[in-house]
C-alpha cells in the first residue's frame, strides 16, 4: 500500500472519444484520491463518463492527458501485457450484465482468472470453492448462467472478481439489472467485501438506495465531478 | 487445456450451424478427393508406364499397321535390348453399352510380351498352358474378379476391326506387381490372330499395330527413336518411335481438357470450403466479441484469443475433412464398380489424402485469419460496450 494510505489516485485526468473524426470530450481534468479500504459511489446521468472513469481505474482504457495510480503503480505508463497481467493481479471487475461465459459452469467462471496463475488443481478447486460460498452459491457450484436467477449471476461474477483476492473492486452498475430484493443483496454483499475484507471498492450506481451502502459519493456531469 | 475445452464447449454452442458446417465442409473435402482420385486415375497409365520402353507404331496413326518383316530389322538397331509387338483387337463382348464389357484385347507374342511387361505376373504353369494352346488367352486379375472369368472358361468375342466369330480359353490369370497396373487387359496369340487372318481376308495377314522396344539405358532412348524412325523413313511404313510415356500421353491428352476442368474445380471446391468456413468462423467470432473483451479484461492475452477462434476454425475443418475422406472411398469404390473398365486404376492415393488434409488445414487457418485479427485489435472498453 502507498504513502498516506492512498489507494487510487485520480490525477488530473482527461478522455475524449473520436466518432468521426469529431473529438468527444469525455471527461475533463478529473481529480480523485480514493483511501484504502475505501467503498466510493460514483454517480451521475448516463453518458455523464462515470463508466468510462472506472475503466481508466482499472486499466482497461487510458487517459487521454493526466495520469491514473493504483497502489504505487502509475498504470498507463505499463505496456499493453503488462498492463493485462497488472489487472489479473490486481483488479476485480462487477458488470451490469455480469458478463459470465454462458458455455461455462459457475464454477468454470469463477475459476477463470486462477487460469493465468500458477496455482494447482487442488488450490484452484478450494479458491473457487470459498469465492462460490462466499457469495453464498456454494450449491449451484455446477449451474450453467442460462440456470441462474440474474442476482445469482451477478453473485458468481462478484465470486469471479475476488477469487484472486485482487488489490480493488471496480463494479459498474452492479444492481443496475436486478429486482429491488436481488439489488439489496448484491450490495449487502459488496458492503461485507468492503468491511471484512477491506477491499477498496468504486461502484457506479444510478440507484441512490444503492450509494447508501459506500462511504462516500461523487457526482459526476458532462465529464465534470460536481462534489 | 482450458483452451481446448471451451473452443470445445464453444463449438458445440450452435449445433446446427456447426454440423451443417461440417456437413458442407465434409461434402466439399469428399468432391475434392474424388476429382483429384479421377485425375490420378486418368494419369495413372502414364505414370506405370515402363522406364525402358519404347512404342513404334506407323507415323500417320496408330491404327495403320506395320509390317512384321520390321521385326529383325529392329532387334539390330543398337542400344535395343528386346522387341516384341502387339495388334490392338478391339471386338465386341456381350452387351457394348454396359460399360463393364468394354475391356481392351490385344493380341501378343507370348514368346516375347512378357519379359517386357514384368509387371504382369503370371504363374508359371498357367503360362506355360497359355503357351501350348493357340486360341488361349490371359486375363487381368480385376477383370476376372469382374467378369467371373475363371480358368478354362470360353470367351466369345464379335469381331470389328477383325471381323468374325472369335473365342478365346482362359488359360491364365495376371497379377499387377503393385496398385497402379492395369490389371483389366486380356492377351491373346498374335499367331492364332495372324493365321485366322490369313484364311478370311487374306492379304491383311503378316502385320503389327506396334512394336514395343526395351532400352538398355534410358538415356539412350531419343538416339534409338532416331534411329528407328531414320531406318524407315522412305519405306511405305514410315514409323514413329517414342517413349511408352509419350506414346501412353497421346492417349490421355485427347481427354486433357476434361481432366484441366476437373482440375480446375478441385480448386473451386477449396475455396468453397474457405467460404462455408470463415462464413461461419466470421459469424462466431463476431456473436462472441463481448466474451473476448471480458477475457482480455481478465487479464487473457491476444494469444488466448487467437487459440479460441483458430481452434474452433481448425476443428471444425479437421471434422469436416476426416468425414469428408471417409466419404472418398465409399464413393470411389462406388464409382470404380459402376465403371470397372473405365479407368484399369481407380484408387484414392495417398498423396490425394495429404492433399485433401492440407487444404483443410490451410481453410482452417485462412478463415480464422481475419477474425482472430479482428479480435486481437479489438479495444476492451469496445468490445464491452458491443451489444450480444
Ligand atoms: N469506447 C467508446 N467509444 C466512443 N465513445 C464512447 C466510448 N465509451 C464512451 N463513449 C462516449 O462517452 C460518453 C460517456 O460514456 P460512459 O462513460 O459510458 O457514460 P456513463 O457510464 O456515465 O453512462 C458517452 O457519450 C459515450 O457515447
Ligand atoms: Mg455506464
Amino acid at each position: 500500500m502507498s504513502q498516506n494510505g492512498t489507494m487510487i489516485k485520480v490525477d488530473h485526468v482527461s478522455k475524449s472519444y473520436r466518432r468521426d473524426s469529431i473529438e468527444i470530450p469525455v471527461l475533463r481534468d478529473i481529480s480523485i484520491d480514493v483511501p484504502a479500504g475505501e467503498f466510493l459511489a460514483l454517480m451521475g446521468p448516463s453518458g455523464s463518463g462515470k463508466t468510462t472513469l472506472l475503466n481508466l481505474i482499472a486499466g482497461i482504457d487510458r487517459p487521454n492527458a493526466g495520469k491514473v495510480v493504483v497502489n504505487g503503480t502509475e498504470i498507463d505508463s505499463l505496456g499493453e501485457s503488462d498492463l493485462a497481467r497488472w489487472r489479473a493481479r490486481h483488479v476485480g471487475f462487477i458488470f451490469q450484465f455480469y458478463n459470465l461465459l454462458p458455455v461455462l459452469t459457475a464454477f468454470e467462471n469463477v475459476e477463470l482468472p486462477l487460469l493465468l496463475t500458477g496455482l494447482s488443481r487442488k488450490e484452484k478447486r478450494e479458491h473457487v470453492e470459498s469465492a462460490l460460498n462466499l457469495v453464498g452459491l456454494g450449491d449451484r457450484i455446477h449451474h450453467y448462467p442460462k440456470q441462474l436467477s440474474g442476482g445469482q449471476e451477478q453473485r458468481v461474477a462478484i465470486a469471479r472478481a475476488i477469487v484472486t483476492d485482487p488489490t480493488i473492486l471496480v463494479a459498474d452498475e452492479p444492481t443496475g439489472d436486478l429486482d429491488k430484493i436481488s439489488a439489496g443483496e448484491i450490495m449487502d454483499l459488496l458492503y461485507r467485501l468492503n468491511k471484512e475484507f477491506k477491499k477498496t471498492i468504486v461502484m457506479v450506481t444510478h440507484d441512490p438506495r444503492a450509494a447508501e451502502k459506500a462511504h462516500k459519493q461523487m457526482h459526476l456531469d458532462k465529464g465534470e465531478l460536481t462534489t | 487445456m482450458f483452451i481446448i475445452r471451451l473452443v470445445l464447449k464453444n463449438t458445440l454452442r450452435h449445433k446446427l450451424r456447426t454440423l451443417l458446417t461440417i456437413l458442407g465442409v465434409s461434402i466439399a473435402v469428399m468432391s475434392f478427393g474424388f476429382m483429384r482420385t479421377i485425375v490420378t486415375a486418368w494419369s495413372a497409365g502414364v505414370e506405370s508406364s515402363g522406364e525402358n520402353r519404347m512404342i513404334t507404331r506407323q507415323s500417320v496413326s496408330f491404327i495403320f499397321p506395320l509390317p512384321y518383316s520390321c521385326l529383325q530389322q529392329l532387334q539390330q538397331i543398337p542400344g535395343v535390348s528386346e522387341v516384341s509387338y502387339a495388334n490392338w483387337f478391339g471386338g465386341v463382348y456381350k452387351d457394348p453399352a454396359d460399360f463393364k464389357n468394354f475391356f481392351p484385347r490385344i493380341a501378343i507374342d507370348p514368346e516375347t510380351y512378357f519379359s517386357l511387361y514384368p509387371e504382369f505376373i503370371i504363374p508359371a504353369d498357367q503360362f506355360a498352358e497359355f503357351k501350348k494352346e493357340r486360341n488361349s488367352c490371359i486375363v487381368g486379375a480385376k477383370l476376372a474378379r469382374e467378369q467371373g472369368f475363371k480358368i478354362g472358361d470360353l470367351i466369345p468375342v464379335d469381331g470389328d476391326i477383325y471381323p468374325g466369330k472369335w473365342e478365346f480359353v482362359v488359360r491364365g490369370i495376371y497379377r499387377g506387381k503393385d496398385e497402379s497396373t492395369d490389371e483389366t487387359q486380356l492377351f491373346f496369340h498374335w499367331d492364332y490372330l495372324n493365321e485366322q487372318v490369313k484364311i478370311s481376308q487374306p492379304g491383311r495377314e503378316g502385320q503389327v499395330g506396334w512394336y514395343v522396344l526395351s532400352v538398355h539405358n534410358a538415356a539412350e532412348m531419343p538416339r534409338v527413336a532416331k534411329a528407328v524412325d531414320e531406318r524407315y523413313k522412305n519405306s511405305r511404313s514410315s514409323t514413329k518411335t517414342e517413349t511408352e510415356r509419350e506414346f501412353q500421353q497421346s492417349f490421355v491428352s485427347m481427354s486433357s481438357a476434361i481432366i484441366s476442368s476437373l482440375e480446375a474445380v478441385s480448386y473451386i471446391i477449396i475455396g468453397i470450403i474457405l467460404l462455408v468456413l470463415a462464413n461461419t468462423i466470421v459469424m462466431a467470432a463476431r456473436e462472441r466479441t463481448k466474451e473476448y473483451a471480458v477475457l482480455k479484461t481478465l487479464g487473457f492475452s491476444a494469444g488466448h484469443v487467437v487459440g479460441l477462434i483458430g481452434g474452433e476454425s481448425m476443428l471444425i475443418a479437421c471434422s469436416g475433412c476426416v468425414i469428408g475422406l471417409a466419404m472418398t472411398f465409399p464413393m470411389a469404390m462406388g464409382f470404380a464398380k459402376a465403371f470397372p473398365t473405365f479407368f484399369p486404376v481407380f484408387n484414392v492415393e495417398t498423396i490425394t489424402i495429404i492433399l485433401a488434409v492440407s487444404v483443410a488445414l490451410f481453410a482452417g487457418v485462412v478463415a480464422a485469419l481475419f477474425p482472430a485479427a479482428r479480435a486481437v485489435r479489438m479495444r476492451i472498453v469496445d468490445g464491452l460496450r458491443s451489444i450480444d
